[in-house]
């Protein structure tokens, strides 16, 4: 047989398919309706925490840091209890990493605060003597993309059916209608933040990056239960 | 194996994808060390502001040298050997010189694109895929190019049969192209909100736990459709050709190919263990990551044994030195591999410095190895010149060959180390360490690794001058070598 298919090159590659192909089929396919279920309770992303997460991605974060809590008992004393998959369900793309060489974040939000992060985000060392991590100060100048993260929430709210509310819908108007909503959520965040820049873009109307990336840290954790506090 | 005389083979494209594999291994080995010294000494990020980070260069990378070093050389040495195992020159259809022009041109376009958003942050922060979906569309249309080429010189072949490296080339099209697409898959923002927002943004067709499992069905199995398969396909092509030695048996060939290509896929979900993938999927990636060892050894195995008689060649090849060498890195790599997969040892192994460890042995002492080698014993036969200097290549041998046992004992070591502080507790048991114990004590390590990348990159700016000056200034040849690649 294997001499007869190397010298007939369509059903080499036919049988060759045939034998990769199908893992995937006996092992990813069953779960696929199961494993996209949130759990009880959980809140979608607003768009200033989506707009932190594209921050997040843009620095690729998940170079370093991963999201997703073993279940050890090492890794729950240090980190909080361990990651349950519904937890995941609006996470698109999944970001659990595949390196520590900084701490877990998928609990970040109960033991962190906004201030702290400022410092962190800033100079890392200045909260914790020894970091390697680098400072990221250009998120204290750069503006985040809060246009990208609104088309996002309507993308996932259309497509996939996120439970956001009405008032997410797609258009240029809708957005400009939509806006000052993120901004007030953003001015909670800068409110608690001392950096003059991050106060003047905030109130000239813009979102600094370190505003959305803390507004997304934040969110990592307990606060994502909370019920109605989408809107 | 027939006589080649009555063909003249065209090497226009193989050429030109050896200049890339040259350019991009230098950047992207250039890009690894100093990412690699930045983690032992973080004043290193600020060099180039938000774009000199370790987190922004990290995926730039795995980028370069996975899609620009790899992927040439991948290129450059199917359009040198598929030639010539098919008895058919590039040079006798038009239609396939234009379509290898053709995807080069756009490989380029592509690859250039590549580091220019990866550097804007443009991602999709999914592991060995982090480009947007213009550039995938892109890559999908040189990947079809390459599959046409492939199949049109297939078509018009004088050789009947299929010789081994065609088999792994003709793997590695099928098996990229299913794994690309399916983990690509991604809806564009701007079209489904009404024109709001970066047309460069998408949205994974998959969240949370589904989308880490396709990722990393993707992410182990570009390993080995990339890393793997085409480098065996290599292996087989050019280790016969430089040692003059007949492959030592078809049917370890046969139960190679045939069960790499059924054990691979399923051992993906062995970067997902104590995640909340199913525990049954988790069991299965590490069952097959353990089964996986025989092919693997297999081909290794087989190829070694081709030495079989002729070992006298390794003290005076250096060509055969590097593939050799290759070969045993491969069974190291790819019996560590399925270590790390075991669950009680994942728990230590997983997240901490020891998984890029096993990845560099593999990556510098197999791969990267290989293809050099590849190179080397094409470029006598492409530019009819000897190998400008066998002093310089036994140096590089021996630099890079000390970089990758730096590279992978520091990281064994770090990667343990921290695994072991991670969980260790007192004798309450609480938490011995806070998390930034575990870092500080790794300096050391982070150190050793960033040296080992700098005689690695030391080595491979060697092995760039000596092909350069193989191209342009080494004595000229009257006839193509059979075996053994001239050296001055």
């Amino acid at each position: 047989m294997f001499h007869w298919l190397e010298k007939n090159p369509f059903f080499f590659a036919v049988g060759v398919f045939l034998v990769i192909a199908f893992a995937g089929l006996v092992e990813i396919l069953p779960n696929f309706a199961e494993a996209s279920r949130p759990v009880a309770g959980l809140r979608p992303y607003t768009v200033l925490e989506l707009a932190g997460k594209e921050v997040y991605k843009k620095d690729n974060c998940i170079a370093c840091h991963s999201q997703l809590i073993r279940p050890f008992k090492a890794e729950t004393d240090r980190y909080g209890q361990y990651s349950l998959s519904g937890e995941y369900a609006y996470d698109r793309p999944f970001l659990w990493g595949s390196k520590r060489t900084g701490p877990d974040l998928h609990r970040v939000g109960n033991y962190r605060t906004t201030d702290w992060h400022e410092n962190h985000m800033w100079e890392p060392t200045s909260v914790v003597p020894g970091s390697i991590m680098p400072a990221y100060k250009h998120q204290f100048t750069n503006t985040a993309d809060i246009a990208t993260a609104y088309a996002e929430a309507v993308t996932v709210k259309n497509v996939f059916h996120v439970p956001y509310g009405d008032d997410i819908k797609a258009g240029e108007k809708a957005f400009d209608a939509y806006k000052p909503k993120i901004l007030a959520e953003a001015k909670k965040v800068a409110d608690q933040m001392k950096n003059k820049d991050v106060k003047d873009m905030v109130a000239a109307g813009k979102v600094p990056e370190v505003v959305a990336l803390i507004s997304y840290l934040n969110s990592l954790g307990r606060s994502r239960y909370e019920a109605n506090k989408v809107k | 194996m027939q006589s080649n005389a009555a063909l003249e083979y065209d090497y226009t494209i193989a050429k030109l994808y050896t200049y890339t594999a040259i350019l991009f291994g230098f950047v992207g080995m250039l890009i690894g060390t100093l990412i690699a010294a930045q983690l032992a000494f973080p004043d290193l990020n600020y060099l180039l502001g938000e774009y000199g980070t370790f987190s922004r260069l990290r995926p730039l990378h795995t980028n370069v040298v996975i899609y620009g070093f790899t992927v040439s050389g991948i290129f450059a040495t199917f359009y040198y050997s598929a030639q010539r195992v098919l008895k058919v020159s590039m040079a006798e259809s038009k239609f396939i010189m234009f379509v290898g022009k053709l995807q080069f041109f756009l490989y380029l376009i592509a690859a250039t694109a590549m580091v220019i958003t990866e550097l804007m942050g443009y991602t999709q922060s999914k592991e060995y895929a982090q480009m947007e979906w213009p550039l995938d569309l892109l890559i999908v249309v040189i990947w079809v190019l390459w599959g046409v080429a492939m199949f049109a010189l297939i078509g018009i072949r004088r050789e009947k049969a299929l010789y081994i490296s065609m088999w792994y080339f003709i793997a590695c099209f099928l098996g990229v192209a299913m794994l690309y697409l399916f983990n690509n898959m991604a809806v564009p923002t701007y079209f489904t909100s009404g024109g709001v927002g970066s047309i460069m943004h998408s949205v994974s067709m998959y969240s949370g736990t589904n989308d880490a499992l396709v990722q990393w069905w993707w992410g182990h199995n570009a390993v080995a459709f990339v890393f793997t398969v085409p480098i065996v396909g290599m292996i087989y092509y050019f280790l016969p050709k430089e040692s003059g030695q007949s492959v030592y048996s078809y049917k370890l060939s046969l139960l190679s190919f045939w069960g790499l290509m059924f054990v691979y896929l399923w051992a993906g979900s062995h970067h997902l263990l104590w995640s909340t993938v199913p525990d049954w999927m988790q069991t299965m990636g590490s069952i097959f990551s353990v089964v996986l060892i025989l092919p693997s050894w297999g081909s290794a195995i087989n190829m070694l044994l081709t030495m079989k008689g002729e070992w006298n060649q390794l003290t005076e090849n250096p060509l055969i030195k590097f593939m050799v060498l290759a070969s045993t890195f491969y069974m190291l790599s790819t019996l560590e591999g399925p270590i790390q997969a075991i669950k009680s040892v994942n728990a230590i192994a997983h997240f901490t410095d020891w998984i890029p460890g096993h990845v560099h042995d593999g990556v510098l002492g197999w791969v990267a190895f290989m293809i050099m080698a590849a190179l080397f014993h094409m470029a006598p036969r492409m530019f009819k010149r000897e190998i400008y200097s066998k002093k310089l290549i036994e140096a590089q041998f021996w630099l890079q060959t000390t970089a990758v046992v730096l590279y992978f004992t520091s990281m064994w070591i770090a990667g343990i180390t921290q695994g072991m502080m991670w969980r260790a507790v007192d004798e309450y048991g609480n938490l011995m360490y806070s998390f930034i114990d575990t870092v500080t004590v790794l300096h050391p390590y982070y150190a050793i690794r960033a040296l080992a990348g700098v005689l690695f990159v030391t080595g491979f700016v060697m092995f760039a001058y000596n092909m350069i000056k193989t191209m342009t200034s080494s004595r000229e040849l009257s006839e193509e070598p059979q075996f053994k690649s001239p050296m001055a």
